[in-house]
């Protein structure tokens, strides 16, 4: 009996143990960026439509998730099953046959409601390697008020002529507000985003078609010289020490003029919470030299599935579900429409609901619309990417470059011999790459 | 008039003392302070000091967010455990290296030592290549034996120095009346090594804790410490100091009521054999 009784016993809990479903975890790699952080929060919803499926997050700095991320990815370590990834990351990952192709994220995905240009930024030969989450560009923000004080008005599309003169008329050191605010920290994705997106609006390039780095040429002294100049005369003090977030806190303390950065901060700077500015901003394209190019970026965090994970139709699923059409619908019912991840799909910048509530969608759009990975400069290069070049060397290179410009702001170097440095790190780091022969 | 420049330079040691001590706890302090502002004050210029809006939401969005018990847990047994089974290794090395030199004694000592002088994300590759082998990627375990050998060369290092001060004679004494090596180790040398091997045990649990470059780049979620707790709250995009801060106050509240319940043996370790 006694026997019968823990066999019993034994066999219901084995039962009790053994869940009705097999469950999928997946472990999803992630920026601590805010619109990241509400996809966390939401992921509940796609638990309830995929009982079987758990999710698990690992939320890191950029930097340090980047690094982390590639030591997985390039020993095949399995560790995460999900990657946030840039679009400087993809063309480069998807060429060494990291990523897995999203082929099958289902028929209601809709891939041909992704903006042209971010798709463009995420595909590789005609295939898509990672899904966008958001997307942004960069574009002019400006004090309506100072503007209206001084009787200036900003155009749509502003030229670094103007802005330049602009700048020096609203700078009023003695209280405390400066004419421009633009990053001056070193770093490939610090001021080199803005220096890059910028020297391509004054026809400079990177590289030539046969990969000769091309800090020697006179557009790329017009590019430093007029930023340089700008910064010294209507800058901050301390602007070399000036990332993103500091320009933040300076423009919502009012300090600031002008600012030009990621799109995304127009939602910080007109949120009254947080912005002792917000009814007071106004926005316009990223400036130009009159050559057809403006001075603004391209970037996009998205979704990929590393060739190691061995969850790969659960992730499809997933990133189906963070990068689809309803997510969109979810995050409005939850948050609102002004908290929708930006700069991905083109249905979200035709939705009256959206357009109501964000007043630079239209801009982020056209700035957006006015990037091209591809074709980023005037002149024809050999790399992909607007603010950078997708080859695996440039991270190296770009925050060398970004020291040395970023000594001429301090004055700790004069504008030539930062670009001469420039030109001869390069050229040696390329010539040891094997690019130039 | 001895006894007023005795006073005066009593005073004055004192509040220097008092100074120094205060320029060093600074950067804690503003940590503390930061953690409770809301994102805009910690962003503010001139920053202010005690007068702003005063708020434990920060505290509120850290607990919501992740799980701080799960970390600090991780964080405690891999640093406890790691810190216990180098102690164990180093405590017999420091004995034969200090009491039983060799000729290559002060060599093996150097080489040892050396070890620390190489930049760890230069073996990175080949480590983490070698964890995937063994599945100790994301394991406490992985985490333990890595921490407990980076540690070593400063752990056997240290207590060498430490069992040097002590007379030879005194051990030779023990073995005049018959003690083994483990009795001579255990009754004679520990007792009177106390606070070398507390504070090399503090040092080392402090160092572990703190390690950030593996614990980040071989953990994931389950073996995750309190470092990858708080790498999760840095952003490139948008105001995060005062959460930043909350989550590094958190982090360190352990270690620093651990610092200071034995700072007492902290100090007496870390001046042991000063003076002759």
């Amino acid at each position: 009996m006694k026997l019968f009784a823990g066999a019993l016993l034994g066999a219901v809990s084995l039962l009790a143990a053994t869940p009705s479903i097999a469950q999928t975890t997946l472990t999803i790699a992630t920026v601590n960026n805010g619109d990241m952080i509400r996809m966390q929060a939401l992921a509940g919803d796609f638990s309830a439509k995929n009982p079987d499926i758990t999710v698990k997050w690992v939320t890191l700095e950029e930097n340090v998730l980047r690094q982390r991320v590639t030591t997985d990815i390039a020993t095949k370590g399995g560790q995460f099953d999900v990657l946030t990834i840039g679009t400087y990351e993809v063309p480069i990952w998807a060429k060494k046959n990291w990523l897995i192709p999203l082929d099958n994220l289902g028929a209601d995905y809709d891939v041909a409601d992704l903006l042209p240009k971010i798709r463009d930024a995420v595909s590789v030969s005609g295939k898509l390697y990672a899904a966008p989450f958001y997307g942004e560009s960069s574009m002019m923000m400006y004090r309506t008020d100072l503007f209206q004080k001084a009787g200036l008005t900003m155009p749509e599309k502003p030229t670094w002529d103007f802005v330049t003169d602009a700048a020096k008329k609203l700078t009023d050191k003695s209280a405390g507000v400066y004419g421009i605010c633009l990053r001056g920290k070193a770093g490939w994705g610090e001021n080199m985003a803005l220096l890059t997106a910028m020297s391509n609006s004054f026809g400079a390039r990177w590289f030539d078609e046969q990969w000769h780095p091309q800090f020697d040429k006179p557009e790329w002294k017009k590019t430093l010289s007029t930023y340089v100049d700008l910064m010294k005369q209507a800058g901050p003090p301390g602007a070399s020490s000036n990332g993103f977030n500091e320009n933040l806190a300076l423009f919502n303390a009012g300090k600031c003029a002008m600012w030009i950065d990621a799109t995304v901060a127009a939602s910080f700077v007109t949120d009254p919470k947080a912005s002792t500015v917000a009814d007071k901003v106004g926005f316009a394209l990223a400036p130009n030299a009159g050559l057809g190019k403006n001075a603004n970026w391209l970037w996009a965090w998205n979704l990929a599935i590393p060739a190691g994970s061995k969850k790969v139709e659960a992730a499809e699923k997933f990133i189906a579900w963070a990068t689809g059409k309803d997510y969109a619908k979810l995050v409005a019912s939850k948050d609102g429409w002004a908290n929708v991840p930006p700069g991905t799909r083109t249905s979200l910048y035709q939705n009256p609901e959206y357009l109501k509530v964000a007043p630079f969608a239209k801009l982020t759009l056209a700035s957006i619309d006015a990037a091209d990975a591809n074709k980023p400069s005037v002149q024809p290069v050999p790399y992909v990417g607007v603010q950078y070049a997708a080859i695996p060397e440039f991270q190296g290179i770009g925050t060398s470059v970004g020291q040395q410009f970023s000594a001429a702001l301090s004055g700790g170097t004069t504008v030539d011999a930062a670009l001469a440095a420039a030109q001869s790190l390069t050229e040696r780091e390329m010539t040891r790459a094997g690019y130039i022969k | 008039m001895a006894r007023m420049v005795t006073i005066r330079r009593v005073v004055v040691s004192t509040a220097a003392a008092w100074l120094f001590g205060f320029l060093i706890f600074f950067p804690i302090l503003w940590m503390i302070l930061t953690s409770f502002k809301t994102e805009l004050d910690a962003f503010a210029t001139p920053p202010s000091f005690l007068f702003f809006h005063w708020t434990t939401e920060n505290y509120a969005t850290v607990q919501e967010r992740s799980d701080y018990i799960h970390h600090a847990i991780n964080s405690i047994l891999i640093a406890g455990l790691s810190t216990l089974i180098a102690m164990l290794i180093a405590v017999p090395a420091a004995w034969s290296m200090a009491f039983a030199p060799t000729k290559r004694t002060k060599d093996i000592l150097l080489w040892m030592l050396s070890t620390k002088m190489m930049p760890p994300v230069g073996v990175l590759v080949p480590i983490y290549l070698i964890y995937r082998d063994f599945g100790l990627l994301d394991s406490r375990a992985g985490l333990i034996f890595i921490l407990c050998l980076g540690n070593l060369p400063i752990v056997v290092w240290m207590l060498f120095t430490y069992f040097k001060e002590i007379p030879k004679d005194i051990l030779e004494a023990a073995r005049m009346d018959g003690a083994t090596i483990g009795r001579e180790l255990i009754y004679v040398l520990t007792p009177m090594a106390i606070p070398g091997l507390a504070s090399t045990m503090l040092l080392n649990f402090i160092l572990a804790w703190n390690e950030a470059f593996w614990t980040l780049n071989l953990s994931t979620l389950e073996a995750a410490p309190l470092t990858v707790f708080i790498a999760s709250y840095s952003s490139p995009e948008g105001l995060f100091w005062a959460k930043l801060s909350a989550a590094s106050t958190l982090a360190i509240a352990p270690v620093l009521v651990l610092g200071w319940f034995s700072q007492r043996q902290l100090v007496r370790g870390l001046t042991f054999g000063a003076v002759k």
